[in-house]
């Protein structure tokens, strides 16, 4: 983990509420796709916990969506403003254990760190495969990315008006595939949980306080006992996983 | 000694930034981003006997320059911090470290002073009768003088290490508190803890925190924690330790003029974990400011 000065390049919304944001700066410290930054915004105490959608030299992308004040302030950031940024959180996806054809399952703003992931997974020849879920069309984005990226990319609509209508546990289907990596809201993590044939990884949102491990805020149950979100996630083995009530 | 060392109950501190309970782990977690060396000591995540996971989450909230926290004393119970946290911090920091020491009753303080107690690693045992997040426990016993004497004694009886009595702002009388505490033999005072708040989530109609109430820090709280640090270290003749929302040098150096002996750092740290190393390293700038040869000269210059 490092603490960077990053300047803003690029601000754009990109779907329904969801902005992409570039920005470059010390990015050495991420070492893993699934892996998260805590940004400060001026007048607000605490950082805003968002996660790497890619990498590329010093540039580092984030797609975030605005759910609050602060990140409605960071939706009107320009190019040139300046950003302290903690890099690096997290313990990231393994792509050591995807075998050859990984299934990759996203949901809302859960969607992002799997770009970075495809990029990984297809730098090491794996043939990936990519399930996008979203509530309707103007939420929708990332598609293209993800093919350009060399995945096969399916959307999936609750309200039918873009790709299959339902969930994106609807499309998985029967095709074989020999891993997944999820992220996305906590409901659907857990149909993808009971959905999914194989062992994956899911990555978590909770409330932070810190995001580096440090107040204990983000802590959850797993069969081996109490793990920090920020630091022992986000991302959770399928097998480690304790569902709450 | 350097133009920063302070004496705490008897012990010699290179400086007087001490990173709070609760907000730096058991130290080495920190070594991962900077040299602790730097730190004249500080106080480890509060320590219960048995293990405990905590409260539900959500535990955390922001609020106006400031947060709300209800972790819940999450810490892995006494004899997991003596034989597998405080041998990794051995490596990285060979300083004497403040324990925090929680309980739910009486027996549980005395049983967990006394673990700690033959530990050499710990130089004082921050007593927290102050926490407002657990249920029967914790401020319970720091809400009133009859019940903050019978803890303070008690510990006092069961250590024979500095004994650091932290106290609750969630009182009407923070004064009598801090009285009772000395008058039972506490050799210093550590104030305050947080102060009881809550936020509700507009969209579900409901209490932000898992556990509904928390415990407010932060800038938002510094006004109010000096006045309680002025206040006691009026009234009493034993160290003052001053905590609540310090985050700059300048707010160690107000911490210290109303009476504090040495300042804790607690929220400051969780947004930016470089906050202690970085006050340390701006506080001779500072003094030069106000024109202070040494920082023990400050202590109690308002009062």
């Amino acid at each position: 983990m490092n603490r960077g000065i990053f300047t803003v390049l690029e601000n754009s919304k990109v779907a329904d509420r969801t902005f992409r944001m570039e920005l470059t700066g010390d990015v050495s410290e991420i070492k893993r796709p699934g892996q998260f930054v805590n940004i400060k915004i001026e007048g607000f105490f605490l950082r805003r916990p968002i996660s790497v959608c890619d990498i590329r030299g010093n540039i580092l992308t984030i797609i975030y969506k605005t759910v609050g004040s602060g990140t409605e302030k960071m939706s009107a950031m320009h190019g040139g403003e300046k950003l302290d940024v903690l890099c690096g959180l997290g313990n990231g996806y393994d792509t050591g254990r995807s075998g050859g054809n990984p299934v990759l399952i996203g949901g809302g703003v859960g969607v992002p760190p799997l770009l970075f992931l495809t990029k990984k997974l297809v730098s090491e020849g794996k043939k990936v495969r990519v399930l996008l879920g979203f509530n309707t069309a103007t939420e929708v984005f990332l598609e293209k990315e993800f093919t350009d990226a060399g995945a096969s990319a399916e959307v999936a609509t609750a309200d039918g008006s873009y790709g299959a209508k339902g969930f994106v546990t609807d499309i998985i289907g029967n095709e074989d595939y020999s891993y997944f990596y999820a992220c996305g809201p906590e409901a659907m993590l857990r149909a993808v949980y009971f959905k999914t044939a194989t062992d994956g990884q899911m990555s978590f949102e909770r409330r932070m306080g810190c995001g580096f491990g440090a107040c204990m805020g983000c802590t959850c149950r797993t069969v081996t006992g109490s793990k920090r979100i920020c630091r022992e996630g986000p991302v959770l083995e399928k097998g480690e996983i304790v569902w709450g009530d | 000694m350097g133009r920063l060392s302070v004496d705490l109950c008897g012990i010699e501190i290179d400086n007087p930034v001490i990173p709070a309970s609760g907000t730096f782990g058991y130290g080495y977690e920190f070594s991962e981003y900077y040299d602790i060396r730097i730190l004249g000591t500080f106080s480890f995540k509060g320590t219960t006997l048995e293990p405990r996971f905590g409260n539900e989450t959500p535990r955390i909230a922001e609020t106006p320059s400031g947060m709300l926290n209800s972790v819940g004393l999450q810490n892995p119970g006494v004899e997991k911090v003596i034989s597998e946290e405080l041998p990794k911090l051995e490596k990285c920091f060979d300083k004497p470290v403040m324990a925090n020491v929680s309980g739910f009753s009486e027996e549980e303080y005395v049983r967990v002073c006394e673990r700690l107690d033959v530990v050499e690693q710990i130089g004082w045992i921050e007593v927290n009768i102050s926490c407002p997040n657990v249920h029967g426990g914790g401020m319970s016993f720091g809400t009133d003088p009859a019940s903050a004497s019978r803890i303070t004694r008690a510990v006092r009886n069961a250590t024979r290490k500095p004994v650091i009595v932290k106290l609750s702002p969630n009182v009407t009388d923070i004064v009598s508190i801090a009285k009772a505490c000395e008058s039972e033999g506490a050799d210093g005072l550590s104030l305050i803890n947080t102060l009881m708040g809550m936020r509700i989530d507009i969209r579900k109609k409901k209490p932000l925190l898992g556990n509904v109430t928390g415990g407010l820090s932060g800038p938002a709280v510094f006004p109010v924690a000096l006045r309680m640090v002025y206040e006691v270290s009026k009234n009493v003749k034993i160290p003052v330790v001053g905590m609540g929302g310090v985050s700059s040098a300048d707010d160690v150096i107000e911490m210290m003029m109303a009476g504090a002996s040495a300042v804790e750092i607690g929220s400051a740290n969780l947004v930016d974990p470089f906050a202690c190393r970085d006050i340390i390293t701006a506080l001779p700038g500072a003094l030069d400011r106000i024109g202070a040869k040494n920082i023990k000269d400050i202590i109690g210059g308002a009062l």
